[in-house]
């Protein structure tokens, strides 16, 4: 789960972190008023679950209060990567002396926290680290003793060369440290780290990403949770226990497994055609979860064709075929359906199919390469 | 043959009287698996199915019954105290089937199972499945079929859909591993690359990988290096769009790395076989493998490693 710019600097400040004043505005007249009290020159920021705010227009100066409530009004309500802007953040334009990276993830190959900096800060970290690897340091902490001191300290000295500036970066490491841990993050960054022009290290911004596994067990962070900036179907979907990513294609696939879903949407590729999505119904076999997942499916206008590729183990094609029937007794599909069916009580699944008036297959490359068909004659 | 596990395999089911716990088990016990015990605290000294004894802990387990294998079914909030559990009881391979797992705790759990000399398979997997001498998990045992084919995989019913083909096509499984596909896991694909190499039953490996991390990549390199074995390999996400979770939590592309394209690049630089698509696995295995040939004592090993030399 990702978390606004302005709920992760809250986190921040709530370690002792450094963070710039500032409040979240909803309306062009909230960020006047928030301008005023700020004073000065201020930053208008939308808070919006995608990358390049920047470039999208969504990170606005303004000289004065009146200014801000126009560079908010031109920012709240627009798109970025499908997204709509609903909130902005307004903070002081800081004086920046020089700016740094500095980010904790979870490494896969060391299987531990990986406490990173660059003294390339401000721009994208994963094109410094394509572009030049050499200016990003990194160590790999052992969770059961955390971020020790000493570790910090030569990660700081990676960013300054004076210890006065060195101390504050790598207090401000490990309270980082802390943040991640007790979020259950899976990447917590702050890009630009800055020194102001009187000397002090402060954190510009702030981006963090919560393990979905541990929202179960910290109802705080969960409540942070803004569905209004997630796209609906994704939410829908997510609320019936489906997993659903959204893509440009007109093969609306519903599949049981992350795998074999991706697998099927390569295949969709494979024989010319395009995936609408990616939809994974899970292990269970809930015919209601069908239900659900057709109607994400079909709600999709660009969809032409809907795909079923089911291999039953723990799902149970008997169950996945209920499904299918009690959706489209009660919504119309408007298109095509191919369903490919295997694996536990497939025969059961076909006789259902079969006196609901459908037919189905047993085999991948035949269903798919005849979604594909179907939804190039409707296009 | 077979890797990790065999006959001689005493499991012990965490979690036995739940609802995923008892419908595995007795899928289990129906393909022969030797389900020595279950574990439910507070249910010690009843029996499942009227036969397998269950205990409150995995050391009464283990003292009663020998276990040297450990299924985890229970809840993701119990998950990882499981794996501490059986560690302290002294199972030597940990199959842990429960998704959901925080990513934090495995970067614990690890160095306590390592340090501690055991071997974990998981979280969030299908487990193992030796055909025909035993299965820890829930890989289907219908669709299984004994043979010289070792599968191993980060991805369940995809799994599933290749396994399948070989036996569909008369191309038996010496073992079937499905690592899982989170970030942290404790058996990955260099592991299992290693033992299947090791074992004289298995003739050729087939790997499955997906978008996500650099272990395809590190599994390339050990298979140019160390494995002489034909590989044939196949990576799932060639669709999948950059910074989006694919329902695995290891399934995210991030920057320029973990890219399936990029995946494939590597695995076929180390002379890997790699499959366009599911369907191809078998006759790209049927090519490296040539025609099975039955020579007295050599088998058809050497042919085949033969053929991995010269695609190389």
């Amino acid at each position: 789960m990702n978390l606004h710019e302005y709920q992760a600097r809250a986190l921040l400040k709530a370690a002792g972190i450094p963070v710039p004043d500032g409040e979240v505005a909803e309306t062009p007249e909230d960020a006047e008023r928030i301008a005023g009290r700020i004073g000065g020159r201020v930053v208008v920021k939308a808070q919006v679950h995608a990358g390049g705010r920047g470039k999208a227009g969504g990170v606005k100066l303004a000289n004065d209060p009146a200014d801000a409530r126009v560079k908010a009004g031109q920012i709240i309500g627009m798109t970025i990567k499908g997204l709509r802007v609903n909130k902005v953040l307004v903070a002081p334009a800081a004086d920046i002396a020089s700016e740094s990276y500095l980010g904790v993830i979870v490494d896969r190959s060391t299987q531990r926290p990986v406490v990173m900096v660059s003294p390339a800060g401000g721009v994208d970290i994963e094109e410094v680290a394509a572009k030049t690897p050499e200016k990003i340091f990194r160590i790999a902490v052992d969770p059961r003793y955390g971020l020790l001191p000493h570790q910090a300290m030569a990660l700081a000295f990676k960013l300054y060369r004076g210890v006065e500036q060195a101390r504050q970066a790598a207090t401000i490491m490990r309270q980082l440290y802390d943040v991640f841990w007790s979020a259950g993050a899976s990447l917590v960054e702050i890009n630009p780290l800055i020194t102001t022009k009187d000397g002090n290290v402060v954190a510009l911004d702030a981006k963090l990403v919560v393990d979905d596994n541990e929202l179960e067990r910290r109802p705080a962070i969960a409540a942070l949770r803004d569905s209004s900036a997630e796209a609906p179907a994704e939410v829908k979907a997510r609320d019936a226990g489906l997993s659903y990513v959204k893509l440009d294609g007109q093969v609306g696939c519903c599949v049981n497994g992350a795998g074999l879903a991706m697998g099927t949407m390569d295949l969709v590729k494979y024989y010319g055609g395009e995936p609408a999505n990616f939809l994974d119904i899970g292990g269970s076999s809930n015919p209601q979860k069908v239900v659900t997942a057709l109607q994400i499916i079909t709600a999709d206008p660009n969809v032409k064709a809907i795909l079923f590729n089911i291999f039953g183990g723990i799902t149970r094609c008997d169950d996945v075929a209920n499904g299918i029937v009690t959706a489209t007794k009660q919504l119309k599909l408007n298109r095509p359906i191919v369903i490919r069916l295997t694996g536990t009580n497939e025969d059961l699944a076909m006789k259902i199919l079969k006196d609901a008036g459908f037919s189905a297959l047993t085999d991948m490359d035949e269903a798919v390469k005849r979604a594909v068909e179907l939804a190039k004659e409707a296009a | 043959m077979s890797i990790f596990i065999n006959r001689g395999t005493k499991l012990v089911v965490q979690g036995i009287t739940g609802r995923d716990g008892s419908f595995h088990a007795k899928q289990m016990l129906e393909y022969g698996t030797k389900v020595v015990a279950g574990v439910t605290p507070g249910k010690g000294g009843q029996k499942f199915e009227g036969k397998v004894p269950i205990f409150d802990t995995v050391a009464d387990a283990v003292a009663a019954t020998g276990a040297n294998t450990s299924v985890i079914y229970v809840p993701s909030r119990f998950a990882v105290d499981a794996v501490y559990e059986a560690v302290d009881a002294g199972i030597s391979l940990i199959v842990c089937i429960t998704e959901g797992v925080p990513v934090l705790d495995m970067t614990r759990v690890m160095p306590y199972v390592k340090e501690r000399g055991a071997r974990l398979v998981g979280p969030n997997c299908p487990g193992v499945i030796s055909p025909g001498e035993s299965k820890v998990g829930i890989i289907p045992g219908q669709i299984c079929k004994p043979g010289k084919v070792g599968v191993v995989s980060r991805s369940g019913t995809l799994t599933y859909e290749i396994i399948h083909q070989l036996t569909q096509n008369g191309l038996g499984q010496s073992t079937c591993v499905g690592i899982g596909g989170d970030p942290i896991i404790g058996t990955n694909f260099i592991d299992c690359l290693a033992a299947f190499e090791a074992d004289p039953n298995t003739e050729a490996i087939v790997m499955i990988g997906e978008i996500g991390g650099t272990d395809e990549q590190n599994a390339a390199r050990y298979v140019a290096e160390r494995v002489k074995k034909p590989v044939v390999g196949f990576i799932a996400g060639q669709t999948a769009p950059p910074g989006r979770r694919m329902g695995h939590a290891g399934a995210i592309i991030s920057g320029s790395s973990g890219t399936a394209a990029e995946k494939m690049a590597a695995l076929k630089e180390a002379g890997i076989a790699v499959m366009a698509r599911p369907a191809d696995v078998v006759p790209l295995l049927r090519e490296r493998l040539g025609a099975p040939r039955k020579r007295a004592g050599g088998g058809v090993k050497r042919s085949s490693r033969r053929v991995a030399k010269k695609a190389r």
